[in-house]
């Protein structure tokens, strides 16, 4: 039995659950989804529909009211009863803490970042930059618990309905003391860069956070396209940390990624190979970027990006 | 305010890791440092027990060499280190280093324990979490701020779109992301006071873990090289760069 843990909100369910459920599918035998937080029975239909023959759901608000614990702690408790195989859960920032506290309650082992599903016991992904493609045994105590990159399948309906079974969420005070007290969007214009078709993306080479203003024009000039940034530039402070892409950050998988001024650290590496077409503009011709990229420039950021900016105006007519 | 910093010895992230032939990562005679990400951890340790008079202890697990990423953060501040050095941990997965550290962590009264939110060689990004659970404690991840206000947390969690703001009673754990302050570099003389600062140098055995408590559940069975790119075109700038480019955009149907 392989179990879904599911990242709900009240826009549905995450599109990493049912990209998790379709593989869970493929690896055969009954496939069930764990959906806690407000938002869970209405993602029911769609868990099903991609494969849970059950979900396990509650909508009470302390799921998404505080971090971790009571997730955890009602999550532990399903297992104990029903005892799956295998839990899968996405690299989410809830779904981490979900999971990393899941294998203290169960003394499981714990495997990240994995890019494929093999059996209920290996699992694949990738290490050393991406360089090296490992398969892992998974031993011990049931569950094995295997956090899955998102995008790494993509989610096919499978026509189900499933069995939607109500979870009483009973969390004592004490598990409820990280509390949620506050939420904040920060507004992005166009589309999310894990949607976009064209993600451009700034790093250490521009030099100063007010550089990425270039990168915001070149995106809107082309439309359906998305600003994202290197590490380097996150840890410098000039963009948030939401537009990070690598191994730590957001995973993508754009038509075309433009990567500029970026050296193309294995960090960075992780989270846009992916990518249909890529494009490198950097003035170091040694960077390791340019030996990923379809098309790599070598040169001054600040003369290609305004001139493509205006060649894409003037083709599209703007 | 007595912190707990959670610090991890890596292989250089700018030299190039290898796996050995037991398919561990070779992490002995190797160039390393302290993970980059950990001193976003230990620069949040300090500023928190020096607003509050209170200590950092370093607590580390890794081989001998791990000895130099404890020494690097007694230089930037922290007051004594621990490291768990067992040839029996190696090849530990994430269960059992926290198994270690959060032994390591109860041997003395703490308020808070900090940490990066993954590691920069095996980025499991959940090692936190576990220790917090094994120590019963609540936890405050992904933060890009934190603040301490008598006995409540108060901290700026990371999420997909933004951030939320979470509060927390301690003890506590946290997980602080890069960039959420400027670790400082340490200065000459601090560098020179981190040889005399107590480092305590501890075995699995010295924790009271069974043998079954630190063997790893998981292990690398198959090892492949992924499929090479084949190699694009590389122009200069001044071939036009612009136009090219934008024929790309318009072959993949994107403009």
């Amino acid at each position: 039995m392989i179990w879904v843990y599911a990242d709900v909100s009240e826009a549905g369910a995450s599109p990493a659950a049912l990209e998790l459920l379709t593989k869970a599918r493929e690896l055969g035998g009954d496939v069930a989804a764990v959906a806690l937080g407000p938002g869970a029975n209405a993602a029911s239909a769609e868990l099903g529909l991609h494969g849970a023959s059950t979900v396990y759901v509650s909508d009470d608000a302390v799921f998404s009211d505080s971090v971790g614990q009571p997730a955890a702690h009602v999550l532990a408790a399903l297992v104990a009863e029903h005892s799956p195989e295998l839990v899968l859960f996405s690299t989410s920032y809830d779904s981490r803490d979900v999971a990393g506290r899941l294998q203290a309650k169960t003394g499981s082992t714990l495997m990240s970042n994995a890019s494929d599903v093999l059996a209920l016991d290996r699992a694949r992904t990738e290490i050393l930059g991406g360089t090296k493609i490992v398969d892992v045994e998974l031993r011990g105590p049931s569950p094995h618990i295997v956090l899955v990159r998102p995008k790494s399948f993509v989610a096919e309906p499978s026509g189900g309905t499933a069995t939607v079974v109500q979870v009483a969420a009973e969390v004592p005070d004490e598990l409820r003391a990280a509390r949620r007290v506050e939420r904040h969007a920060e507004s992005a214009s166009g589309p999310k860069l894990e949607d976009a078709k064209v993600v451009v993306s700034g790093g250490r080479g521009l030099q100063d956070p007010s550089n990425f203003s270039m990168l915001d024009e070149l995106a809107a000039a082309i439309g359906d396209a998305a600003v994202g940034a290197s590490r380097a530039a996150v840890d410098a402070g000039w963009v948030p940390y939401s537009y990070q892409i690598g191994q730590t950050g957001k995973t993508v998988k754009p038509e075309i990624y433009l990567a500029v001024g970026i050296s193309g650290a294995t960090q960075h590496i992780v989270g846009m190979k992916g990518a249909k077409r890529i494009i490198a503009i950097n003035k170091d011709a040694d960077a390791p970027i340019f030996g990923l990229a379809d098309l790599g420039v070598i040169g001054d950021l600040f003369e290609v990006i305004p001139a493509l900016t205006a060649e894409v105006r003037a083709r599209r007519g703007l | 305010m007595n912190v707990v910093a959670l610090v991890k010895y890596v292989p250089s992230p700018q030299g190039t890791p290898q796996l050995g032939p037991d398919n561990l990562l070779v992490r002995s005679g190797v160039e390393g440092a302290l993970d980059p990400g950990d001193e976003y951890a230990l620069e949040a340790a300090l500023q928190i027990a020096e607003a509050s008079g209170g200590e950092v202890l370093a607590v580390s697990m890794g081989p001998d060499d791990a000895l130099a990423g404890v020494q690097r953060a007694l230089a930037m501040g922290a007051h004594k280190g621990v490291l768990i050095t067992d040839e029996g941990l190696r090849g530990a997965d994430t269960l059992v280093t926290a198994r270690v550290l959060a032994a390591a962590i109860s041997r003395a009264p703490f308020d808070l324990i900090i940490g990066g939110v993954e590691s920069t060689d095996g980025y499991t990004g959940t090692l936190p979490a576990t220790v917090a659970e094994l120590l019963g404690l609540p936890s405050a991840t992904f933060a890009r701020k934190v603040e301490v206000s008598g006995a409540d947390l108060r901290t700026e969690r990371q999420t997909e779109t933004g951030y939320d703001v979470v509060t927390c009673p301690i003890p506590a754990v946290v997980t602080v992301t890069s960039g959420a302050n400027e670790p400082r570099y340490p200065t000459l003389k601090g560098i020179m006071s981190a040889k005399t600062k107590p480092v305590e140098r501890l075995s699995a055995s010295d924790l009271g873990l069974s043998a079954e408590a630190t063997t790893a559940s998981q292990g690398i069975v198959a090892v492949a090289e992924a499929p090479a790119k084949a190699g694009g075109e590389v122009i200069n700038a001044s071939d036009d760069a612009a136009s090219r480019i934008a024929d790309m955009l318009a072959e993949a149907k994107v403009i």
